[in-house]
């Protein structure tokens, strides 16, 4: 029955299982820095989600998926922005966001 | 069980219908638009959803904490990136050339169908007994003793992070 998906511990495994995949389908398939970025938010997000997911119906001690949630979600902000000061800074210097275009260390 | 559509169960299993379709439409947005502040907004859509989600396991605090965290802060700070530095419209935006997309496409739904695969066929064992029910409470509680070290680490590693940032973005700022 449709209408009981939230209870099943299968659904959340799934969503974290195709979030995860839409992130490596994006890392591989955008050309610009910016959306490699949101693409790896998406990988971090499935995570997340399937965390919380083993948190509710099969911990014993409910709190420890949460904190862990909690801290992925830091150390997801944490990257954004130093990923963010990167790309202005290669922008600043090479005028182009594109990842095709940043060869200087090509051999 | 009431499977009536206009009981209570019935009516949160409609929205929580809706917060997965958020969910795989934010995504899909996200990947696929042509343009990077729609993948962004596509971004906002699917947090929004997996914050939704998290209300159903139980969780509210972490989902206003995604809430406030990844539409709040994250996606509004890669739109300013966007703003500052995203190529000129007449320019070719996000999409690879075939191969790349080829690619993806492989990857993504291998890892997609292998996952889903050993989530659905492996035994999961349930846990006897809860020892405590994960409130607010709770959660502060263990925080401030179990994982104290972990939560001072953390800090750290955003104090770092933010000093990094203005390192990395701070010089050529007088030259334009």
């Amino acid at each position: 029955m449709m209408l009981f998906l939230s209870s099943q511990l299968n659904t959340y495994l799934i969503i974290g299982a195709f979030l995860f995949a839409c992130g490596i389908y994006g890392l591989l398939q955008h050309r610009s820095l910016i959306g490699m970025l949101i693409s790896g938010e998406l990988v971090l997000s499935g995570a997340s989600v399937n965390m919380m997911a083993f948190n509710r119906f099969l911990a014993p001690d409910p709190t420890v998926g949460q904190i862990f949630t909690l801290f992925i979600m830091g150390i997801a902000a944490a990257e954004a922005a130093i990923a963010l000061s990167i790309i202005i800074a290669v922008y600043r210097n090479y005028k182009t966001i594109d990842a095709e275009d940043l060869q200087d260390l090509q051999g | 069980m009431d499977q009536n559509l206009y009981s209570a169960e019935g009516l949160a299993g409609v929205v929580f219908l809706g917060l997965l379709a958020a969910t795989v439409a934010g995504a899909l947005i996200a990947v696929n638009a042509k343009r990077l502040v729609r993948s962004v907004a596509g971004l906002s859509l699917c947090f929004t959803g997996v914050a939704g989600l998290y209300y159903f396991l139980n969780s509210p605090f972490v989902a206003l904490m995604e809430l406030l965290i990844y539409v709040g802060a994250v996606c509004v700070a890669i739109i300013f990136a966007v703003m500052l530095a995203e190529p000129r419209a007449e320019e070719k935006v996000g999409k690879s050339s075939g191969l790349g997309s080829l690619f993806g496409v492989i990857a993504g739904g291998l890892v997609f169908i292998g996952l889903a695969t050993v989530s659905t066929k492996s035994h999961w064992s349930i846990a006897k007994t809860k020892i405590n029910t994960g409130s607010v409470t709770e959660l502060g509680s263990s925080l401030m003793t179990s994982y104290s070290m972990v939560f001072e680490l953390i800090s750290v590693v955003l104090l770092v992070a933010i000093i990094g940032a203005l390192v990395l973005a701070l010089p050529g700022r007088d030259k334009e």
